[in-house]
């Protein structure tokens, strides 16, 4: 029936491909999937990317403790909470950093990582270096690189002093891609 | 009898079992391809098949959360009946799925097996091999022990030397600004959803890219391949001397799997799964990561280059030599396939492994790392302090204490990093002695802020007495002042 009703019009110039029904269906059905598929796949896109964009409490001032707990002229452990904690999360939210108390309120808050891989540094009050236990990166007290295979000093974190607590701001990681 | 005849009939009538036994493993291969050389692939099949089965039998106890992780494998590993072996199992079969996927690749690279028409079976193998590497890194994080947590840490600080969106991709990875459970969720679905598929899909194509092209013919040296001729005469070869591999060609191959799952029991049982050590707790700092032997080459590596070119070898070097390794079969188009005709591709393996074995045995012994611990832990021999002035005793307890021995042995013991001090006197005179340690150079820091006047003093006045009872310390040709000797010590 369809090809008897496509007999009574004109012939179409060459090249030009006829619109069939089935073509036309076909298109449609392509089209509205590719649509269809965007409405799925464009949240799943953001829900695994949403850990890319920046979050608040990435630049959160997180509380490392009393100022009395860092004795002047030493270098301290301390941990604090990882801002994003989840309740799953046990101890590994539980992030380290070096605390340099110099005089008054001059601190020095270190990330604990290493700028050349990421390992933890350990610090050595007695020859006043930080050592890396990976590649062997050293560093001096304040942090400076003294040898090894980093391409820079000790990532430090900004800090401020709020009613007699030190805060950190450690919501991230750092890493050579930034600040160097 | 009958009665099974007529079922295998029923069966074949729908589902065409016979033709699916001669399309595959009953499919035809020529007589030469029935070597012990060309029993690799079946034999990685074998260890991806235990993998897969003790995956998932491990899944149903494991829990991927940093609070439980590591609780979940102590279960598995004394009180789940059988979850210590079905760990060692796993454990093992990774090493040797990463051991036999590199020999299996390195026999069709020196068969010049990847050559015309077999092209992209080398193609999506590379893949294969890549996703392998996959699989072990993100399993070696899943159990997520102390070596696992920090081997996390070393990658993310890798993809953040990535220019401008380092930031972004370790966010992405880690599913967190900060290593957290969103990592140790994200590597578990990795490990347990993404990476297993693809490497199902693709190991789904290059079978069939293995019987669509055929079992490569044994090489011979002087027969060159002729993309004009060379299906015919294959298919010609086949003809004449062929067999079908199962159950005659296949033989060798079956021999050569019994034999590495039996290995992978052994291991399991005798050696054990891999006992993580202690659980993810970043503030427990006292460690030094170590990662699984796959990875020990690559983390002497940045251990041993140079650090201008670290950044540079990371972004361009390491996809560069992936990109090389896809790219095989297009470099090398050279009509021969055997070994014996082709040295570049002997050096080239010959090369690649020999740097590999020495990277990870430096890897494993880690000369470049301080011993954290010898400048407490690590004794000196009488030799080095007897009839010694009490200003030299000082001295060596200042090496001791200042953690010298951390990079310096003495005799042998302490830290490998710098040079061996038993002799240092013999290379350093008395004031490069006190240069060297106000000052550091090369590799080593400067200490002056450290050490009191007195204390350098009794430090090089002890380093000075490091030589050979019948070699003399080393002295300038000019004379130079005399070494302040104790008259005045603060």
């Amino acid at each position: 029936m369809a090809e008897e009703h496509d007999h009574e019009h004109e012939p179409l110039p060459e090249g030009v491909p006829p619109v069939t029904r089935r073509g036309l269906l076909f298109n449609l059905g392509l089209g509205a999937n590719v649509v269809a598929a965007s409405m799925i796949g464009i949240p799943i896109i953001g829900y695994v990317f949403s850990a890319v964009f920046k979050e608040k409490a990435q630049q959160a001032w997180i509380p490392l403790g009393r100022i009395e707990q860092f004795p002047e002229g030493q270098t301290r452990l301390a941990t604090y909470t990882n801002p994003f904690r989840r309740p799953w999360d046990g101890f590994v939210a539980d992030i380290p950093c070096w605390v340099r108390h110099i005089e008054n309120d001059n601190f020095q808050i270190f990330a604990i990582n290493c700028a050349h891989l990421g390992c933890p540094v350990r610090w050595f009050p007695q020859s006043g270096l930080f050592m890396c236990p990976c590649h062997g990166g050293v560093y001096y007290e304040d942090g400076s690189r003294a040898s090894g295979p980093p391409p820079r000093g000790l990532y430090e974190y900004e800090y401020r002093i709020r009613n007699g607590h030190l805060e950190v701001r450690g919501g991230e990681t750092p890493n050579l891609s930034e600040s160097v | 009898m009958k009665i099974f005849a007529s079922i295998y009939q029923w069966l074949d009538d729908r589902l065409a079992l016979g033709r699916l036994y001669d399309q595959s493993i009953g499919h035809r291969i020529p007589a030469s391809a029935s070597s012990w050389f060309y029993v690799f692939g079946s034999a990685t099949l074998a260890c991806l098949a235990i993998q897969l089965v003790t995956g998932t039998c491990l899944a149903l106890v494991y829990v991927p959360s940093p609070e439980f992780a590591y609780a979940s494998i102590e279960y598995l590993d004394y009180t789940q009946p059988f979850g210590w072996l079905l760990r060692g199992l796993h454990f093992w079969g990774s090493n040797f799925m990463v051991a036999l996927v590199t020999i299996h690749m390195i026999q069709v690279f020196l068969f010049g097996a990847y050559k015309y028409p077999r092209e992209l079976t080398w193609v999506v193998g590379s893949t294969l091999f890549l996703c392998v590497i996959a699989m072990a890194f993100t399993g070696q994080g899943l159990r997520f022990d102390q070596d696992g947590y920090w081997g996390l840490e070393i990658v993310m600080s890798i993809l953040g030397r990535i220019p401008f969106v380092g930031m972004e991709a370790t966010h992405l990875v880690q599913g967190s600004p900060i290593i957290s459970g969103a990592t140790l969720s994200r590597f578990f679905t990795i490990h347990v959803f993404v990476v297993p598929a693809v490497i199902i899909s693709l190991l789904v194509i290059h079978i069939r890219l293995v019987l669509l092209m055929g079992i490569s013919e044994y090489p011979v040296a002087g027969k060159k391949i002729d993309p004009e001729t060379y299906r015919e005469d294959y298919e010609k070869l086949v003809e004449r001397t062929g067999e079908r591999l199962m159950p005659e060609g296949g033989g060798k191959d079956l021999v050569f799997t019994a034999l590495i799952l039996t290995a992978i029991v052994t291991c399991a049982v005798v050696i054990g799964p891999k006992i993580p050590n202690g659980p993810a707790d970043p503030s427990l700092i006292h460690t030094v990561p170590r990662p699984d032997f796959y990875f020990l080459s690559l983390f002497a590596v940045f251990a041993l280059m140079p650090p201008y070119m670290e950044s540079f070898s990371i972004v361009y070097l390491l996809p560069l030599s992936i990109v090389i390794l896809f790219a095989v079969p297009f470099i090398s188009r050279g009509q021969e396939r055997h070994w014996s005709k082709r040295p570049g591709a002997i050096i080239t393996v010959v090369l690649v492994m020999t740097s590999l074995v020495i990277l990870a045995y430096e890897g494993l012994t880690s000369p470049w790392s301080p011993h954290m611990n010898a400048w407490s832990g690590v004794p000196i021999q009488p030799q080095f302090v007897q009839g010694r002035t009490p200003l030299e005793h000082v001295g060596a307890t200042i090496v001791q204490g200042k953690q010298c021995r951390n990079c310096h042995s003495i005799d042998g013991t302490g830290g490998k990093r710098g040079p061996d001090l038993s002799g240092v006197a013999t290379r350093l005179t008395y004031n490069q002695l006190v240069r060297q340690v106000l000052q550091g150079d090369g590799n080593m820091p400067a200490f002056g802020r450290h050490l009191s006047p007195y204390e350098v003093t009794a430090l090089v006045s002890f380093l000075h007495t490091l030589h050979p009872e019948n070699e003399p310390p080393s002295q300038n040709s000019a004379p130079e002042p005399a070494p302040p000797i104790s008259t005045d010590p603060y």
